[in-house]
């Protein structure tokens, strides 16, 4: 077997792709100004009667499901010592780390008084479920820089070199890293731990969130089981997530896939969108919420979507040993299965939800658009830069660096 | 690596006491939920929409008791305003429209119904909505984060928002005129009505009153109080002439309460810590076990 390690990646930040990029992000920028100098209004096409638009559904909601690999690697590799995982736990790391730092910029761009973002922190309301998601969040974003941190020290111990007048500096701030990466060493098990019980609490409870609206909400959506269907998939998208981002930046780097590790991790994602599948489909077969698919219109075809194209199709295709060993096979799959979760909670924020009084539906604005592009591009271009600061990326090495460690450190071992 | 079984003991005994100390502080310090009083004395008012005349000089009343701009009080009664239906907002707390235009219209003023279980008070993030002992729900302005999952919670679409201003956006929603009661001044719109379309009193006796038309002029009345158990119950109820559903005036909404099993789930899920602590407890446990697991294995 081959020995990996993971190193930052010796490559330009600059390519045709990243300046595509950086236009994006500087037209979402653009709007993003006209949102904090004109208000709301001004932007998006939100009003009274749709209070909520892409930003809450596709940036928060789905940007927090798909950070979702981020936890689930944690407890394979982590919590349950599948030690031939810990490869993909670092990129997995950093996709959760850039995703959830979004989520939060996503609420603070959306709700009308960003300066007071920090008031649930100190106004409680234990029958909220946001209030519940909005500490969670917080919270979790706090443990995976903490979790990023030895990656960070790793990076820097014993090559602290300031210029000029700083350089005094350098001694103690290389004490200072060595303290922490000591400390750390010994906790790190705590806050992974913690990890992986806020994810599974704030995943559920953004399910939680749209049941309170009732019969605003379309019946094939909304059910009491929310929560645990938001979970379900959850847990369901974060393998795929993992694969499909390991194989762009093998494809980026010009790196060889680690097409090993991903078939074997990609074993575990057919029983758990089955199990997802089950949940939706027992779900509308109970509540015999199936009747509104008899008729045949937007609701009926984005639900279709939304089940065959982003669950039915997906399992399928993992079930198949081929697809599972082919990176094509591998990528497309998992494409379906990311397509199928931004599908499930566009639809239940956005598609689901019919207020008593709506005048037109809501269409997402150019503004919001464009917004939500420019925060996906960012985080495309925060991933490349840190991937080519930070040891992430795993590549192979000589047997005589091999006993590096290179996991997050502080697990019990 | 240098993780042994007495430092992680250490750490969890550690993690615990701070854990217990922590709920030993807070309690006293942040109160977990904003005030929700339902009271045996709270009051409501009786819109009798067969009473109505469509003037519309409780939206004029309402604007002078609310600060907001008022046009000159002859405009207010054109029938042009009836065209559209309308929905309260910051500039308007409340909205008279006309309904069934077709036969036997009658004029009918929205406003917040103020809720017996109001679905804002339970999913506001911050608890800037609050249901006061005399019935009126009334919003925070110094802790509203302006999050909007008060619009998305309401089962009557009455929170408004000001999407055009970049700073202090406010939710805009009638008050029940809560800064007047307080003084034992009716609420505005009640005192303008000429016609006493409008009756402030106690809501148990409110109920009274409405079955006792009802009961004596039966051709006039549908035979149901809206308001009385919708969503739990409403401060505000109204009597008409037909089904107030069938024409939009309201949405059919169910007798739950309108937070519905949203708190038995967020309870369900956070019974004093049981279940969060449980998973902790038990990944720990998973964790600790399988330490050994891939090493055992590259030994043999």
């Amino acid at each position: 077997m081959n020995h990996h390690k993971p190193t930052p990646i010796n490559k330009k930040f600059f390519t045709p792709g990243t300046i595509a990029l950086s236009l994006i992000a500087l037209t979402g920028i653009t709007f993003l100004m006209g949102r904090f100098l004109f208000g709301l209004g001004a932007v998006t096409n939100l009003n009274d009667q749709f209070p909520w638009g892409i930003w809450i559904g596709l940036d928060v909601a789905a940007g927090v499901a798909l950070a979702a690999g981020g936890f689930t690697t944690a407890a394979l590799g982590h919590i349950m010592h599948r030690d031939k995982y810990e490869t993909i736990i670092r990129p997995a790391l950093l996709t959760a780390m850039l995703g959830y730092t979004f989520v939060a910029l996503s609420v603070s761009v959306d709700i009308g008084r960003w300066y007071y973002i920090w008031h649930p922190l100190i106004m409680w309301n234990g029958n909220s479920a946001l209030f519940e998601v909005g500490i969670c969040v917080m919270l979790y974003v706090s443990v995976l820089y903490i979790e990023f941190l030895p990656i960070v020290t790793e990076r820097f111990m014993g090559k602290v070199n300031l210029p000029g007048i700083l350089s005094k500096l350098n001694g103690v701030i290389d004490k200072l890293l060595r303290a922490l990466d000591r400390g750390l060493d010994k906790t790190m098990f705590v806050f992974i731990i913690a990890g992986v019980v806020l994810s599974c609490l704030h995943q559920s409870s953004l399910g939680t969130l749209m049941i309170i609206a009732g019969p605003k909400m379309h019946p094939l959506w909304q059910t009491p089981i929310l929560p645990l269907l938001f979970l379900l998939s959850a847990i369901s998208v974060g393998f795929p997530m993992v694969i499909a981002e390991s194989l762009s930046a093998s494809r980026s780097f010009g790196l060889k896939p680690e097409t090993e590790v991903l078939s074997s991790l990609s074993r575990f994602i057919a029983p758990l969108l089955g199990i997802y599948l089950l949940g939706k489909l027992g779900d509308i077969v109970i509540r015999e919420t199936f009747v509104y698919l008899t008729e045949f219109n937007s609701i009926s075809i984005l639900f279709g979507i939304e089940i065959i194209v982003g669950v039915v199709v997906p399992l399928r295709m993992f079930l198949s040993a081929d697809v599972r060993k082919s990176p094509t096979g591998l990528f497309i799959a998992s494409m379906l299965v990311i397509f199928g979760v931004l599908m499930n909670r566009f639809n239940n924020f956005v598609t689901a939800y019919n207020p008593p009084y709506a005048i037109e539906a809501y269409f997402p604005s150019v503004g919001e658009i464009f917004v939500t592009l420019g925060f996906v591009a960012i985080e495309i271009l925060l991933y490349r830069l840190f991937v080519i600061i930070f040891p992430v990326i795993s590549i192979p090495v000589s047997k005589a660096y091999a006993n590096t460690k290179y996991a997050i450190r502080g697990v019990l071992k | 690596m240098s993780q042994n079984r007495r430092d992680f003991l250490k750490t969890i005994a550690a993690i615990g006491a701070s854990g217990t100390a922590l709920s030993a502080v807070t309690p006293k310090k942040l109160k977990a939920g904003p005030t929700n009083i339902l009271s045996d004395e709270r009051m409501g008012v009786l819109v009798d929409t067969t009473v109505c005349i469509g003037c519309r000089k409780c939206e004029w009343a309402c604007q002078g008791a609310h600060d907001i701009e008022q046009k000159d009080f002859d405009t207010y009664q054109h029938d042009d305003t009836f065209n559209k239906d309308r929905r309260p907002s910051a500039q308007n707390l409340t909205v008279v429209n006309k309904y069934f235009e077709d036969d036997n219209p009658i004029t009918a003023k929205l406003q917040c119904m103020h809720c017996d279980h109001p679905a804002c008070v339970s999913a506001c993030i911050v608890g800037a909505f609050s249901k006061q002992e005399n019935g009126s729900v009334i919003w925070d302005t110094d802790k509203c984060i302006g999050c909007r999952y008060c619009m998305v919670a309401c089962p009557f679409q009455v929170p408004s928002f000001e999407y055009d201003k970049a700073l202090n956006p406010k939710i805009t929603k009638c008050d029940f005129c809560f800064d007047r009661t307080k003084e034992g001044k009716l609420p505005a719109c009640v005192e303008i009505c000429p016609v006493e379309a409008l009756t402030y009193g106690k809501r148990e006796d409110l109920i009274l009153e409405a079955r006792k038309r009802i009961k004596n002029n039966p051709e006039k009345y549908h035979n149901h109080i809206f308001g009385e158990h919708e969503v739990g119950g409403t401060a505000w109820l109204y009597l008409g002439p037909k089904d107030f559903t069938t024409d939009n005036v309201f949405p059919k909404l169910g007798n739950n309460t309108a937070p519905g099993v949203s708190e038995s789930i967020q309870h369900g899920l956070f019974a004093y810590f049981v279940p969060p602590v449980a998973v902790y407890a038990l990944l720990g446990g998973i964790m600790w076990l399988s330490k050994d697991r891939d090493s055992k294995k590259e030994n043999k």
